[in-house]
């Protein structure tokens, strides 16, 4: 009985293991057709849905207005005759239902399939998801840190506990309420300050930074939180101010700890969904400028997702890879630096 | 200059602190203001079709309701083992580090995931895969829960037991879990706060629908699938009912993580 009991937790366990390898195992295997087919250069590649003619030279390109002028210069050899129309899902119902379909509505039959290929490539939604996030951080970290100092060292107990507890009921919030809060209220009062479109990556960045900022102050808060009385005490009698303290004793201390708790808002903030999904416009087009709209990783796998078939699907499951991966690592990078804070 | 300086930094700091609780206090005043103008008793006796959210409130409780029927006894299982059998172990670590990695993995990826395995060869979004995509994302936090709770009871009582020839089962249900009890029902309590609130997961595995359902193995109806439609709606009706979802999503989250809180407090007591 003991032992069945020990086993079952131990299977019990072990199914952590096994999803996240079948999570992994599944992904390459749908994303397996698009990884053999663009290979690691999907990554630099900017051009999504776009047809390519193999060795023949096309008619003059009528419709590759979507593509920005400082990246179709990259393609050698080979013409661009066509793009997919921005997948604007937040505002227009995206039209790409199979590939072939699209080929044939848009290009009006020009060429024939034999010798056409899709090209679909992760660059806008990659350098998009990297952009937002630094966005983010930039907003995000000296507003946290302020927030985590005064909980901890300015606020007395009990203005700290309401306080705190405001900060982590704003993390508790679901995301989705973020996004459209930013999508009704934030974006088009961030888009009277800076000017632009009221969805832009700025206000992407800009969502994503408050709605991890909570998070990353509570996490810093318990940092700083474990700094040793004696060691402030010890400044203080030195006649240090609270502001040498801080700086001189209790963020040195605690330097792993914060750390640790930016990486893991990073990691969060990358992968996040539905705060983004509202704001970021949903354009295959790298932003000029932050107020411009783009897209981000996230955002692709939730627009097109339903309406994908064939390559254009296991080019979004190599999306959903790359960004199972990159979390991996930044979770791994967050726990190295916890762990040297115990050790 | 040092005084000057820390006052400049202290107050700065306290700017912070009353920033954040700005945003705080504008999402929820908009969330108020916006989502009270459209409550209305209708709404709760009415399904999406007819303009009201009965069968999205209903639709979204029973997803996160089953992934947490699944995913409570197999994250408790979990945690004890890693507890109370592999502790220290090398594998018993490797675990807790890939859970840790379970509890970051960006939402949509678990979407993703799941529409591989479920919706491709059912061929149509379902109930099922909701709860299988929920339940992914709840195992980690409640296997880390239990992990930390029972970690915090003391050695003693795991020896008191075995002294008197209690098997080791016994034990762990009747005297460890009893004594972690309150750690473990926050746990559980903001887990399944988390997962009622999700909406990447569900996208397109459970997708939502505008009837009440007609069975888990049909598309289904969710609370926050179809406040991401609703949202981008021209009607203004529609909005005002997203709007008025969202409230009601919050508040039932953030009640439930009030009630955590609560329960953590009288602990101490």
């Amino acid at each position: 009985m003991d032992k069945l009991f020990q086993i079952l937790t131990r299977i019990s366990a072990s199914l952590v293991f096994i999803i996240l390898v079948a999570t992994a195992v599944v992904l390459y295997l749908t994303a397996k057709p698009a990884i053999e087919e663009f290979g690691l250069g999907f990554v630099f590649d900017s051009r999504w849905a776009v047809t390519e003619i193999l060795e023949k030279p096309a008619e003059s390109p009528a419709g590759s207005s979507a593509i920005p002028a400082s990246d179709s210069a990259s393609d050698t050899g080979v013409r661009t005759v066509d793009t997919a129309t921005p997948a604007d899902e937040a505002l227009v119902i995206d039209d790409i239902d199979s590939d072939d379909e699209f080929d044939d509505d848009i290009d009006t039959g020009e060429e024939s399939d034999s010798n056409t290929r899709e090209i679909y490539g992760g660059a806008v939604p990659i350098v998009g998801t990297i952009f937002s996030t630094l966005i983010a951080m930039i907003f995000s970290i000296p507003i946290a840190m302020g927030v985590a100092v005064f909980l901890s060292e300015i606020a007395n107990e009990f203005t700290a506990s309401i306080i705190g507890t405001a900060i982590e009921l704003l993390a508790a919030i679901p995301s989705i309420i973020y996004g459209m809060w930013a999508l009704f209220y934030f974006g088009p009062f961030i888009a009277s300050i800076f000017g632009g479109s009221s969805v832009s990556l700025l206000v992407a960045g800009l969502v994503l930074g408050i709605m991890v900022l909570p998070f990353m102050a509570a996490l810093s808060r318990d940092a700083i939180n474990t700094t040793p009385n004696v060691l402030k005490e010890s400044a203080y009698a030195m006649g240090a101010t609270k502001f040498e303290v801080i700086k001189d004793v209790i963020f040195p201390y605690a330097k792993t700890g914060i750390i640790g708790s930016v990486i893991i808002s990073l990691g969060r903030a990358m992968g996040e969904t539905m705060a983004v999904a509202f704001v970021i416009g949903g354009i295959f087009k790298f932003a000029q400028k932050p107020t411009d709209a783009t897209i981000s990783v996230p955002v692709v796998l939730a627009n097109n997702f339903a309406e994908s078939s064939g390559m254009s699907m296991h080019a979004l499951f190599y999306l959903s890879l790359i960004l199972f991966l990159v979390s991996i690592f930044t979770i791994y990078l967050a726990k190295y630096f916890f762990l040297r804070k115990q050790s | 200059m040092r005084l000057w300086v820390n006052k400049v930094a202290i107050i700065l700091s306290t700017a912070t602190a009353l920033l954040g609780l700005l945003f705080l206090g504008w999402i929820l005043f908009t969330l108020v203001i916006k989502g009270v103008s459209s409550l209305s008793p209708y709404i709760f006796t009415h399904d999406l079709i007819n303009n009201g959210i009965r069968n999205l409130l209903w639709g979204q409780f029973v997803l996160a309701g089953l992934a947490s029927i699944i995913g409570i006894p197999v994250g408790i299982l979990a945690g004890i083992y890693l507890q109370e059998y592999g502790n220290h172990t090398r594998y018993a670590n490797f675990i807790r580090d890939l859970s840790d990695v379970m509890m970051s993995a960006p939402s949509i990826v678990v979407g993703t995931f799941i529409y591989a395995v479920i919706v491709v060869p059912v061929g149509h979004t379902n109930g099922w895969a909701g709860i299988a995509a929920l339940f992914v994302m709840m195992l980690p936090i409640v296997v880390r829960t239990t992990d930390d709770m029972l970690s915090l009871v003391p050695i003693e009582l795991r020896e008191a037991g075995i002294a008197i020839g209690a098997p080791k089962y016994h034990v762990i249900f009747h005297i460890i879990l009893k004594a972690a009890k309150v750690g473990i029902m926050t746990g559980l309590i903001l887990a399944f706060a988390r997962i009622m609130g999700e909406t990447a997961p569900l996208l397109y595995t459970s997708g939502s629908s505008i009837y009440m359902s007609s069975g888990l193995s049909e598309t289904y109806p969710s609370m926050t699938v179809s406040i991401y439609n609703l949202a981008t709606m021209p009607s203004e009706e529609l909005v005002g009912l997203a709007w008025a979802a969202a409230l009601i999503l919050t508040l039932v989250v953030l009640v439930l993580n009030l009630l955590g809180r609560f329960l953590i407090k009288d602990k101490r007591l």
